[in-house]
Order: C-alpha cells, then structure tokens, then sequence
C-alpha cells in the first residue's frame, strides 16, 4: 500500500467525519428549502452533492457556512456545531462559492493576504502559505497579477487557493465549474482530486454529471431532500441503473412523478 | 505533502489574532478606496458644492453671531465647514452600511463572514475600516477648505482625529442598523430622502439653533434630539481644540446602541434572497 493510500485509510477510521449533517431543515417563509437532510463527508474523500437548480444546495451550503441559522438539526466540521462552536468549525472549513468573491481591483496576492488576515494568520506566515497554495494550483507565476487581468478558470483556481490558505479539513465547492470551458473544468477537478491525499474532506456541489467520479461518494439532493447517499457505485446498483447518470434521472423522476401524485 | 488531520488546533483565537484581522479589513478598505478613485472624487464634490456655492451665497443672508467655541465672528463658509465634515461621514457610513447589507449573501461579505472570527468583531473591524476611509476624504476636504480661508487652528487638524473616529462610526453603525431593519430602503435614493436628508437639515450644521429656536421651538427640540446635531458640534468643538461634553456623551452612547443594535439586526438568514425564496443557484 502506498503512502497515500495508508493516509486515507487512517483518515477514515480515525476521528470524526470531516463533515456531519444531521436532520437539517431550512424553510423561505412558507416554502421549504430542505427537509430532514442527512448525511456525512469522510475525512480524505470526495463527495459530490448532486442536485438540479433549485434542489436546496446552495441553502445547504449557506447553513454549513453559518450564513444562515440553523433552526433544524446540526451541522458538525470535524465534530465541532457549527451553531456552538462556529469559530472551531469555521477555521476548519474553506469554502468556495457558486459567485465569485474575489475583488478584481487587487493582486492575487493581496487578495490571499487579506483571506489569511481574515484567519488570523500573520504576513509572514502567509507568505508562506500563499507559496504553497498557489504551487498547488499551478498559480505560482501569477502571484502579483490582478485579478481582472486572469481567465474564469484562472479566478476560480485563485479562490481554491484562497480556501486552503488557511490548511482546512473541510472544503467546499459549490458549483466551481459554472461557465468554465471543458479544460478549466477539468483542471480544476484535477486540482481538487489531488487535495484528497493530504487528508482533507471535500463536498462538490454540482448538477454535471460527468463531474462525478467511480470512485466517489455521492449525495442525491432533490426538492430539497436527499433521495440517495453512498459510494456511486452502490447507489447505481440500488437504483438498477446502468450508470450513475441513468441513476440520477430515475430518482429525480420517481421523485418528482410521486410528488405530482400526491 | 502535509498532512492536514495532523494540524494543530487553531480555534483559541488569540489577541493578537483579533489585532491582525482588523489591520487586514482596514488595509483591504484602504486598498479599495485608492483604486475607486471616482468614489473618492464624487464624495468630495458634494461637500465642496456646499462650500463654495451654498455657503457663499448665504453668507450675507445667514449671519451667525460669536457663540462657542468661535471667539469672535466667523464666516459663514467657517460656521458650516464641521456639519459638511459632518456629512461626509454621513454619507460614507450610510453608503458603506448599505453595500455591506446587500452584499451580505453574495461578493466579499460572504468571504468575510465565513471567517472564524465573532461576527462582532467582523463587522465592528469593517465599520471602523469604512470610518478611517471617511477621515481619508475628511482631510482631502479640510485640504480644499484651506485655500477657500476655512483655517481652525493647526492643533485642531490632530485634535479632530478622537471626533472623527468616534462619529463616523457612530454614523456607519446606524447605517447598517436602518438598512437591516427597514426593508423599504433596497436602495440609496431612499436612504437619501428618508434618512440622510432629514438628518442634516435638522441640525446645526447650516444654522445655529438659537437662530432655529426663535423661528420653531419644536424644530428646536428635534434637532437637539437628532444625533447628526451632536456630531457636528464634537467636530466644531474638536476642531478647536475643545470638547463637547454633552455632545460626546449623545454620540458615544449612540453609537453603543446602535453598534449592538446592528450585529443583532445583521443577520444574513434575513437578507434580499431569504425574503425572495432563497437563493437562485442550487
């Protein structure tokens, strides 16, 4: 076994599960956004959140990121309650969003310093860190670019960049690839994929199918409940698909057929 | 590669931790500010349209008499230059406030709040950050007021920095308190009408109120009660080189108030898309 392989195997069978959602619900006055959602990310793994627009993913992901109050259920990062202990659970947490939210009127690495001030981390330690972070993204030469002057593929390898800057355990991405070409997109699977041998958890929101890998664990989110959850390969098999995008249309069409019914 | 599961436990955020994210909200405002050159430009432009018009065409109309601190009679120009001080931090807080209200579920406040840091501290840090942008544009304008022969003696230009921290904080706290609150103002226009326009004219920043006293008493008392008239006297006063007392009391207490009153209302689970059905994406 090699040495990333033992890494994950410890990373999975030691210490809490990266990411814990427990009997979450969320509601936009009358209409309910997410109902009684359940499900876990382990440490070293990718987990794709797979849903339609409108599914609830972005709602989820406000909730993980404490951007909205949870009233229902709990969200745990690394068995800290993100509605307890939100500083414990949020410096373990790096977040990408579905908007941009970087300032284009700075450098690349200003931007980082500012995330890493944002952490607490200190210049020179950033300096560090932005070092590595942007060797990780193949962004090194573009350090005191502004942000303006960089591609949409660029930008977002710059807020993957910004997430991990401060070494989280937990990131997530919520619909990263939105209005990238075929290359950035895949780059920036790549990029992502290779985050999983340093330990780290990772929650891919999408409604692509082809970003979901064999080897992935998959959370089927649809009208705001989850229809499926597990390693792909089982839910193809649980559903008796021949792959997990057949997979998908079944239960988003079982789902949506039992809805119209009720 | 390092392994990110052996990372030491950084929750117990330090002092000096608080220290360095304050410092990088200030910086990154201060950064902002030099590459919006045009809002840095407009925001000078309404004080000195006051200055150079307004107050030159009034002053014959408008005298004002020796009251405190003056020690003699001062141009009308002189008289007005603490309320359009006064104004600028109005106008800055309000406007700063605003976008940090309705950028709270998209663009940089979401980076901002997902940090670990108490949502206290983040907002507190971006509030002062926008009041030290205001006093940027507040010395610009004493700058231009120099060559009109709007002088305070030169101790009051270090003297002012207390009134102008404490003020244009107090100002941006209440910007962020109306704009999570009332739900009519989704835009600046109405801020404009309902809010900044009434402050400022129902203060001392154009008249005396001894002059506002004689015309209607109870115009009197408003502006006594309007916080924007206790601003503008700690900066007059400030300026040379004299304290307010009352009026650092009303601005201190009020800016307590409605700093706390602002982190209760901030509440991103309230925002435009909460009230829209949530958001559009997934």
């Amino acid at each position: 076994m090699n040495d990333a392989a033992l890494l994950t195997q410890a990373a999975n069978t030691a210490g809490p599960a990266a990411l814990d959602v427990v009997g979450v619900g969320h509601r936009y006055g009358a209409r309910v956004a997410l109902r009684d959602v359940n499900f876990s990310v382990r440490p070293a793994s990718f987990t794709v959140l797979l849903g339609l627009n409108g599914a609830g993913k972005s709602t989820l992901f406000s909730l993980i990121t404490r951007l909205y109050a949870i009233r229902n259920g709990h969200i745990r990062i690394l068995g800290h309650d993100v509605a307890r202990e939100p500083g414990a659970a949020l410096s373990r947490l790096g977040v990408v969003f579905q908007s941009r939210a970087l300032d284009v009127d700075i450098s690349v690495q200003q931007n980082l310093i500012y995330h890493a001030a944002l952490h607490g981390i200190g210049r020179r330690q950033a300096d560090e860190q932005i070092a590595r972070v942007l060797t990780l993204v193949d962004l090194t030469d573009r350090r005191r670019e502004r942000v303006n002057n960089l591609s949409g593929g660029q930008m977002r390898r710059v807020e993957i960049a910004r997430a991990l800057l401060h070494q989280p355990r937990l990131l997530l991405l919520d619909e990263p690839t939105v209005g990238l070409d075929i290359k950035s997109r895949a780059d920036i699977l790549g990029h992502v994929r290779r985050l999983l041998q340093s330990g780290i958890g990772v929650l891919w929101a999408t409604h692509l199918i082809d970003e979901v890998g064999d080897n992935d664990d998959v959370v089927v989110l649809h009208g705001g409940r989850v229809l499926a959850k597990g390693a792909v390969g089982n839910v193809v098999t649980a559903t008796g698909a021949p792959d997990i995008g057949s997979a998908f249309t079944k239960l988003t069409q079982a789902d949506t057929g039992a809805g119209a019914g009720a | 590669m390092t392994v990110l599961t052996n990372t030491p436990d950084r929750h117990r955020l330090t002092l000096a931790q608080y220290w360095i994210c304050l410092c990088g909200i200030v910086w990154r405002e201060a950064l902002r500010f030099i590459h919006q050159r045009e809002r840095f430009i407009s925001a000078l432009v309404r004080p000195l349209v006051w200055l150079f018009i307004f107050a030159a065409g009034f002053r014959q109309v408008l005298g004002v008499s020796i009251i405190p601190p003056y020690e003699t009679y001062v141009l009308y120009e002189v008289y007005i230059a603490p309320g359009l001080i006064a104004m600028i931090q109005l106008f800055n807080g309000m406007q700063s406030s605003l976008t940090m209200v309705y950028d709270r579920e998209t663009g940089g406040m979401r980076t901002l709040l997902v940090s670990p840091f108490p949502r206290w501290w983040l907002l507190t840090s971006k509030l002062l950050a926008g009041t030290m942008v205001s006093i940027l544009q507040v010395y610009a304008f004493l700058l231009i007021a120099w060559f009109w022969d709007v002088e305070v003696p030169p101790v009051g230009y270090f003297l002012v920095i207390p009134a102008l921290l404490l003020s244009g904080f107090m100002l941006g706290a209440l910007g962020m308190l109306i704009s999570s609150l009332i739900k009519q103002l989704e835009n600046f226009a109405g801020v404009m009408n309902f809010v900044i326009f009434p402050m400022f004219f129902a203060s001392s920043a154009l008249y005396p109120l001894w002059r506002v006293k004689e015309s209607s008493p109870f115009l009197y008392y408003v502006c006594q009660a309007n916080p924007f008239t206790h601003v503008t006297e700690l900066i007059r006063f400030a300026l040379y080189g004299k304290v307010e007392w009352g009026s650092l009391a009303v601005v201190a207490g009020c800016a307590v108030v409605f700093l706390c009153g602002a982190i209760i209302a901030y509440d991103p689970s309230r925002g435009f898309l909460a009230r829209r059905g949530g958001p559009s994406g997934g």
